[in-house]
């Protein structure tokens, strides 16, 4: 159904400008939730948090509670966390293992694949009228499981995920692969949930690619706090991309990242400065990558966002952040802190120790984006503010396609990279067909 | 009957630890990083539902392993205070408004005598209450255990385990010590 929201007018990428409005205002945060959370692919969580049959992890999809569950037989669920019968949460931790989820309120339970098996008083009440089959836990259209991550979506009409992602795949391999180019091999050591007032998309753009909001870091880059900080160095990560060329992308499902191309000939910067055996493994997981993956070795990743809410730091520090709308002014984070999970203890240790230094609520560098999405939304709601658009010009036009890898490529920082994301999310909220929403060239019917 | 020396060594602790709050609260955090024993762990796991009978084994993250809120050192804490100071860590510019209220104060554990106390294990109630800008405010609440170590006439915190009373944190930040 076509909304009534002046969608168009609002997001107007020829002259650059996005109302206020979409980051404030209760119609929009409706629409996203109705028309962009119910079709898009959203990460879920990871396999290695639900290694054994009978495991589960509580996951959010949009606004609303989910369960990923590994059943008995060992395949992988997706189901709304809500019983069939009144609706109560059927599983209130977060973690664990079961044979079934019983729901508190009148103890119908689930088997760990979904299917309704107990109603209690079944004979004598619900005899001949009640089908079991029909009332499963609510379970998602599609699953993806990519390299130890896992996806969904509500739309049965969904593409598959790789064709979702396009050409984004080559950059969250590397956040996913292992460090010396070994395909997946992850793990999550973590995950922070947090709540912050601030609309959700302040967040996902920050990684779209937004290296302009470097100044906002001064304190922890004239401080030093990355791997080598305490051996002297200043700055909050490594300088492992000074030889590199930075390139932003944008890619046609609204994916967008900010990633580098080194040189083929480049060689081992030296990292962890004040571990030298970490620097050590560090070393050699740079060639045995090169060794591995030859050109394709050359590209690595600084941050990216999968359309639409899912964030992801490649490699100072690790991990992927998922951006929950609670509300238009209220988003719940949470990160899902990544290594590899066959790296030594000592090499987990440096990096969850730096992780936890750099991100989220009590990570030095994150902080401060918090205070700018609180103050950029409070500041923007209102009446006066919300005559004024936001200015998204910067680097207008100044983009190759597929040159010199797959997308639109800027060699200089950019605001393509939210422009063709907003481009992407006006045509969700404007109810657009999947052809629409990956970017291909429309299909003429065959019959006219 | 305890003896009169457990009485003044609780009201020496009890000394310190309000000594400790109102260097936090009037901002002289130099002053409060020189509390601080160069080998201090400073902990704050996360809090997990979990089933009843689960909880000793998975409720809190653990220290040492994976990740919690704060898992950190002397050097992690000393940059959080240089970062204060360069004036442009903007999630404290301008400082918040902060009051740590100690109270619940037990001496758990006393090394190697009450006559003779070198080492103390502390616990307590913490309530720490931010107000940031015009209108935010944020309650921290938990409980705390410190280790004490006695130097010179004074004390150093040697171990610090704070057990926050929430699982989805409630704050935008944590850039208040703790």
């Amino acid at each position: 159904m076509a909304t009534k929201l002046p969608i168009d007018r609002m997001i107007d990428l020829q002259r650059g400008t996005i109302s206020r409005e979409i980051f404030v205002s209760p119609e929009f945060h409706r629409e996203e939730l109705e028309k962009l959370f119910t079709r898009a692919w959203l990460f879920v969580g990871h396999e290695s948090q639900i290694p054994n049959p009978g495991d589960f992890f509580v996951s959010r999809m949009g606004d609303e509670s989910v369960i990923l569950s590994r059943d008995q037989a060992g395949a992988v669920h997706v189901f709304l966390n809500s019983c069939r019968h009144r609706g109560m949460k059927v599983c209130r931790y977060e973690q664990g293992n079961t044979s079934l989820f019983v729901c508190p309120y009148h103890s119908w339970s689930y088997t760990t694949d979904g299917r309704l098996q107990g109603v209690p008083l079944y004979r004598a009440l619900y005899d001949g009228t009640l089908n079991r089959e029909e009332w499963s836990l609510i379970e998602v259209a599609k699953l993806a499981c990519y390299k130890g991550t896992v996806w969904a979506s509500w739309d049965p009409q969904a593409p598959d995920f790789l064709d979702y992602l396009g050409g984004a795949v080559d950059h969250l391999d590397q956040v996913l692969d292992c460090r010396d180019g070994r395909p997946g091999g992850s793990e999550v050591i973590g995950v922070h949930k947090w709540l912050f007032p601030a609309n959700w998309k302040f967040a996902a753009e920050n990684f779209l690619g937004d290296t302009y909001h470097n100044p906002s870091h001064r304190s922890v880059d004239m401080i030093g706090i990355g791997p080598s900080g305490q051996a002297g160095a200043k700055g909050r990560r490594d300088n492992e991309y000074n030889k590199g060329q930075h390139v932003w992308v944008s890619h046609p499902a609204g994916h967008g990242m900010h990633s580098v191309l080194m040189p083929s000939d480049s060689e081992y910067q030296p990292t962890y400065a004040q571990s030298p055996d970490v620097d050590e493994y560090f070393r050699h997981c740079f060639y045995e990558r090169k060794r591995r993956l030859g050109e394709k070795a050359r590209l690595l990743p600084f941050t990216g966002n999968i359309f639409p809410n899912v964030s992801y730091h490649g490699r100072q520090p690790r991990g992927l952040c998922v951006w929950h709308p609670h509300s238009p002014t209220e988003t719940e984070a949470w990160r899902f802190f990544l290594v590899d999970a066959d790296a030594p203890a000592e090499v987990k240790d440096v990096l969850r120790r730096f992780y936890m230094r750099y991100s989220g609520p009590a990570g030095m560098t994150e902080q401060d984006d918090m205070e700018n999405w609180l103050y950029a939304t409070q500041a923007s709601k209102g009446t006066i503010a919300r005559r004024y658009p936001f200015n998204y010009q910067m680097s207008m036009g100044a983009y190759k396609t597929n040159d010199p890898i797959p997308g639109d490529v800027s060699l200089q920082i950019t605001e393509q990279t939210p422009r063709n994301y907003y481009r992407v999310y006006a045509t969700y909220l404007n109810g657009g067909s999947w052809d629409e929403l990956l970017g291909r060239p429309p299909v003429r019917a065959a019959a006219e | 009957m305890r003896p009169l020396a457990w009485y003044q060594l609780r009201e020496e602790i009890e000394d310190f630890l309000y000594l400790e709050a109102d260097l936090l609260d009037q901002r002289r955090f130099t002053e409060w990083l020189d509390l601080l024993a160069e080998d201090l762990v400073y902990f704050m796991p996360m809090r997990r539902n979990v089933k009843f009978g689960q909880h000793a084994e998975r409720e809190n993250t653990r220290q040492g392993d994976g990740i919690s809120w704060f898992d950190e050192d002397k050097w992690t804490l000393s940059k959080r205070v240089e970062q204060i100071l360069t004036g442009v860590h903007y999630a404290e510019e301008p400082l918040s408004r902060v009051s740590h209220m100690v109270s619940n104060v037990r001496l758990l554990d006393v090394r190697p005598s009450v006559e003779d106390a070198h080492e103390v294990t502390v616990g307590c109630r913490f309530l720490v209450y931010q107000n940031r800008g015009e209108y935010e405010n944020f309650t921290f609440i938990g409980r705390r255990t410190d280790e004490l170590r006695r130097v010179a006439d004074s004390w150093q915190i040697a171990r610090r385990e704070l057990i926050l009373e929430q699982n989805v944190l409630l704050a935008k930040n944590l850039s208040v010590f703790f």
